[in-house]
């Protein structure tokens, strides 16, 4: 088991105030709070944060735990000496007790003992998970493999973990952010209490060509300069095959294109924009020389006349 | 350790989705009082009249969940989730829009 430095945890000196303690703890819990937070571990560090003030900002667990010694190191192999925690009665909110670590529970042991002898029955707690899926897998609709370490109690009261593994269906035209609630997925209750929710939240990877705006997806296209200033049909690939799109005479780079209900499904479907991207071709030989030459010297245009330079 | 296989169909919580006062009670682990309260904050806007007769969208549920969560770990009062809620759905359609806006990543690279 690794020791927890949960001074460093809340970036604070071991002789810190309670006042210093508190300020630090609320002010990395906005920072890391899972429902806030942007940041890719926020839901561990956060964990991290509760477990840390759980024990700083009460005098008695401070004291407790500051008992250790002060020559331990973060992640340090840790074996609690002898009559660690004692006989005091330590409490806990039994909501986020489950939740802290190893290190934790042989400090505060006993008196997590004496939670779980608590024979009310209780509903477990709802789990949210992140569901890392394709922009592909939302336009056909997929099943996909979900699997859960769940920690419970075993036969002679000891925790034990069971590996479960959920085959899912992804509806097509789940959007960002929608969540696939899983009844009785979640942790298992207390006491013959029904288990807890689980709550799938979709997130999409990174797209190698489209970006997605709700139900709308959208795609930088390229042309060359003659398709956009003549016109052309072109090929543009959507997420059900390519298909042929006519440009429009005079167009210019950053104009959008939009194709009707290509993007995900749904009512209303979405649509997939093009934004036109003129791109121009090197000139590195001299045939391609020669002919921006010509046009520099056929066609009267200044790119900059709207700047009054 | 054990392991167990399950194939299991899902609810999306959805626009298309409707659940009754009751139900976003219990979903939300709440008491009918708070959930009043944040019909009252304005937090959720549900269909109907009287609470017996309310309908939240499926993406209410979501955001009431959320609620309560900033509320408990945050100590806020629901104005204050209310505000930040607000907010963060601003930041997220933000982002969605910013990511239209830059360059996919392995096509910026070839610049």
């Amino acid at each position: 088991m690794q020791y927890k430095d949960y001074y460093k945890t809340l970036g604070v000196a071991r002789d810190a105030s309670q006042d210093e303690i508190k300020r630090a703890y609320r002010k990395l819990a906005r920072k890391y709070h899972p429902d806030v937070s942007k940041e890719p571990n926020a839901e561990t560090r956060f964990k991290e944060i509760n477990e840390a003030n759980e024990v700083l900002r009460d005098a008695e667990k401070r004291s407790a735990y500051d008992a250790l010694g002060s020559n331990w190191r973060a992640g340090q192999d840790f074996r609690p000496p002898p009559g660690a925690g004692g006989a005091r009665d330590f409490h806990f909110n039994p909501d986020q007790a489950t939740d802290y670590s190893d290190f934790f529970a042989s400090i505060f042991g006993r008196a997590f003992k004496s939670e779980t002898k608590d024979s009310r029955r209780r509903r477990g707690q709802d789990q949210s998970v992140k569901l890392a899926i394709d922009l592909e897998e939302a336009h056909q609709g997929a099943t996909r493999q979900i699997k859960l370490d769940v920690p419970e109690t075993g036969p002679g009261g000891q925790p034990t973990t069971r590996s479960k593994t959920l085959n899912v269906r992804i509806p097509a035209g789940v959007t960002q952010g929608r969540q696939i609630r899983l009844a009785g997925q979640g942790s298992p209750g207390h006491n013959g209490g029904p288990a807890g929710d689980l709550y799938l939240e979709i997130d999409f990877k990174p797209h190698r060509l489209f970006t997605l705006e709700g139900r709308d997806i959208q795609l930088r296209l390229p042309i060359a300069p003659w398709e956009a200033a003549l016109g052309a049909t072109v090929k543009a690939p959507t997420l059900g095959g390519s298909v042929s799109l006519k440009i429009p005479p005079g167009s210019q780079s950053g104009q959008k294109l939009r194709l009707k209900g290509r993007g995900l499904p749904g009512d209303p479907p979405g649509d997939e924009i093009l934004v036109l991207e003129i791109v121009t071709p090197p000139a590195t030989s001299d045939a391609a020389r020669e002919i921006y030459r010509r046009m520099a010297e056929q066609l009267p245009f200044d790119p900059r006349a709207q700047l009054g330079v | 350790m054990a392991r167990t296989e399950t194939d299991i169909e899902g609810i999306l919580l959805d626009e298309t989705l409707t659940v009754s006062f009751t139900e976003l009670t219990s979903l939300c682990g709440a008491t009918g009082r708070v959930v009043k309260l944040m019909v009252t904050e304005g937090l959720l806007q549900p269909e109907g009249q009287q609470p017996d007769d309310w309908r939240f969208s499926g993406l209410e549920v979501r955001r009431a969940r959320r609620a309560l969560r900033l509320r408990r770990d945050l100590d806020l009062n629901l104005a204050g989730v209310a505000l930040a809620l607000d907010l963060l759905d601003e930041l997220e359609t933000l982002r969605e829009r910013l990511r239209c806006l830059e360059p996919p990543p392995d096509r910026a690279r070839d610049d």
